[in-house]
């Protein structure tokens, strides 16, 4: 039995009891992020106002989500005068296959400017294969300087010297080293891609390599004693004992050199004129119309959405291959 | 006395250290029947470990040495397996990967595949373990991990087993219950057992010697005392036989007034 009077400021308590609960939940994971955002976005617009420069009022955020719809529209038509241009060709291969069947027919490839989304793809590759030749060389080096201390004492001065090397110093050497090096008559790959690659190899190597070296060092005695006792060859040693122990110091390395390599390589494209978002801040820059520095801002945003995404992949891989679950990662 | 199986003579170790060499170790001697339980005890820092160590081939001794059936011990193997005082499992492992480690290792082309199977479900299930065989060690008791460390050390088909304070880090209960169980495992089995202890009373509950060190510097053996309780032996009956408070007292007696315990 229950009496309407009482029930029903009573629920009124509850479902605001409830709010306020949820409201407490949420708030600071959610409206305080977005409050942030906001108060950014406000100071932008308000400074940018006030700011002339040669290519015009300095951009706003209203003015950049217009360039950002810009960009997105004009990949789209590209995509169309590209799909446009493979029809028209097999229209007319098929047209000549028709008339003659022994006729030689050839599609040619799409010339356009590559557009924005291209150029973030492009960036995206070039940044992997860097990070990929980086890791391949980095872990098994630290691995070395990790189990051997008199390696360890010869390549340290070596690694502390080259560590804080700016990428732009690398650059010119690596272009060189490459026009040298790789001659081909129908290359596979453009030479700005190589250079590019090379450069945020040589730049993110030295994370993974510290880490890597720190994580296998530091390897429970006991553990080595372990391997002792059992008599483990040196290369199942590696790989049942060293590998899997130092194995979360080593994504720690990962992560900071995909950082690192991602920073590296908009200043390689720049210089190395790899068609990628670096080579579109510069081409905007060159080009300077009233649209390029919304245009650059655009690309500032993505590439820090992209480090940011790129950086929370490798979390969720260092979880997913993490033997210590009740370690917090972040 | 049966034929002597692992021998020390004279062995004693020097440590460098910033002030010069500093002997942990000097003139040890022991003779290890097969099938003898032993027990090392003394005070912290008198070099119990550093024996165990010696002759698990992890340290080497600057004088002297270790014979274990007619040949010198000079590296780690397999044939002196180690119980490590804090498990030491492999965390990335399950209990079954930990002993399939090191039965892979031991067996590899003498025993088939099946056979490596059954071998270790069996060292598993000897420790009591067998439900718990897919679950990592950070999901399992402490007492447990220890079983598993001892299940893998058997697994080994080791000449002589070495046994670092193993169950130094368990309650009391726990530790009870491992005793019981490597007491019935000794029985089955027959193993040398060298073991570390702290504990008076697990030393002559398990041993059928208990060799008592001096402190160190230069520590050496101090006493043995035989242990000559028939087996097998019930800790409820030991508890009012007067035999074995007469040995507990004498392994007492050694460590609070003939070696006093060092300014610790």
């Amino acid at each position: 039995m229950s009496n309407p009077n009482i029930a029903t400021p009573i629920q009124e308590t509850l479902k605001a009891a409830r709010a306020a609960a949820l409201f407490k939940r949420w708030a600071p994971p959610i409206i305080l992020p977005l409050l942030g955002i906001l108060v950014f976005l406000l100071c932008w617009q308000g400074l940018a106002n006030n700011v002339q420069t040669s290519l015009g009022q300095f951009p706003g955020p209203l003015q950049v989500s217009e360039q950002f719809s810009g960009l997105v529209s004009a990949h789209l038509r590209e995509k169309d005068k590209a799909n446009a241009f493979y029809e028209r060709q097999e229209k007319r291969n098929a047209e000549l296959l028709a008339k003659n069947p022994d006729a030689e027919v050839r599609i040619r490839p799409y010339t356009g400017k590559p557009t924005f989304v291209q150029q973030i793809f492009t960036s995206l590759y070039t940044v992997m294969t860097g990070f990929i030749i980086a890791s391949l060389v980095a872990i098994p080096l630290g691995i070395v300087c990790g189990l051997s201390k008199t390696i360890y004492t010869a390549i340290n001065p070596l690694i502390q010297v080259f560590k804080p090397v700016s990428p732009l110093a690398w650059l010119p050497l690596v272009t060189m080293l490459v026009s040298a090096l790789y001659v081909s008559e129908n290359p596979l790959f453009a030479k700005a891609f190589l250079t590019s690659a090379f450069t945020v190899a040589l730049c993110c190597l030295w994370p993974t390599v510290i880490n890597t070296t720190v994580g296998v060092a530091s390897i429970d005695q006991d553990l080595n004693n372990v391997s002792k006792v059992l008599r483990l060859s040196p290369l199942t040693h590696v790989r049942r004992i060293v590998i899997p122990a130092a194995l979360p110091m080593i994504f720690t390395g990962l992560r900071l050199s995909l950082g690192t390599g991602w920073m590296v390589l908009i200043a390689a494209e720049m210089l190395a004129q790899n068609p990628g978002l670096g080579k579109f801040i510069w081409d905007e820059f060159q080009n300077g119309s009233s649209n390029s520095l919304g245009r650059i801002m655009v690309a500032v945003i993505v590439i820090g959405l992209i480090g940011f995404a790129l950086d929370r992949l490798m979390l969720l891989l260092q979880r997913l291959f993490s033997w210590d679950k009740n370690a917090v990662l972040r | 006395m049966r034929h002597t199986h692992l021998e020390l003579t004279g062995v004693g170790i020097d440590f460098p250290t910033d002030k010069g060499l500093f002997c942990a170790l000097s003139n040890v001697n022991l003779k290890i029947a097969k099938g003898e339980f032993v027990s090392l005890i003394g005070h912290s820092g008198c070099g119990k470990s550093t024996v165990l160590n010696i002759v698990a081939g992890l340290y080497q001794a600057t004088n002297g040495g270790v014979i274990l059936d007619g040949r010198e011990v000079d590296e780690p193997g397999p044939e002196r397996a180690v119980v490590f005082q804090n498990h030491s499992l492999l965390p990335w492992l399950s209990c079954y990967q930990n002993v399939e480690l090191a039965v892979r290792q031991v067996f590899q082309g003498k025993k088939s595949r099946r056979e490596m199977r059954e071998w270790i479900e069996h060292n598993l299930a000897l420790v009591h373990m067998t439900h718990a065989k897919d679950k990592r060690p950070s999901e399992i008791s402490g007492g447990m991990k220890q079983r598993i460390g001892i299940a893998r050390a058997l697994a080994m088909q080791p000449k002589v087993l070495l046994m670092d304070e193993p169950f130094g880090a368990l309650d009391a209960l726990t530790r009870a219950h491992l005793q019981d169980s490597l007491m019935d495992i000794h029985a089955e089995l027959g193993n040398t057992v060298i073991m570390i202890t702290h504990d008076v009373d697990e030393a002559v509950l398990l041993s059928d010697r208990i060799v008592m060190m001096s402190n160190g510097p230069a520590a050496t053996v101090g006493d043995i005392l035989k242990v000559e309780l028939e087996r097998p032996r019930d800790r409820m009956a030991l508890a009012h036989d007067s035999r074995y408070h007469e040995y507990r007292a004498a392994v007492l007696e050694f460590l609070y007034q003939r070696q006093q315990r060092p300014a610790a």
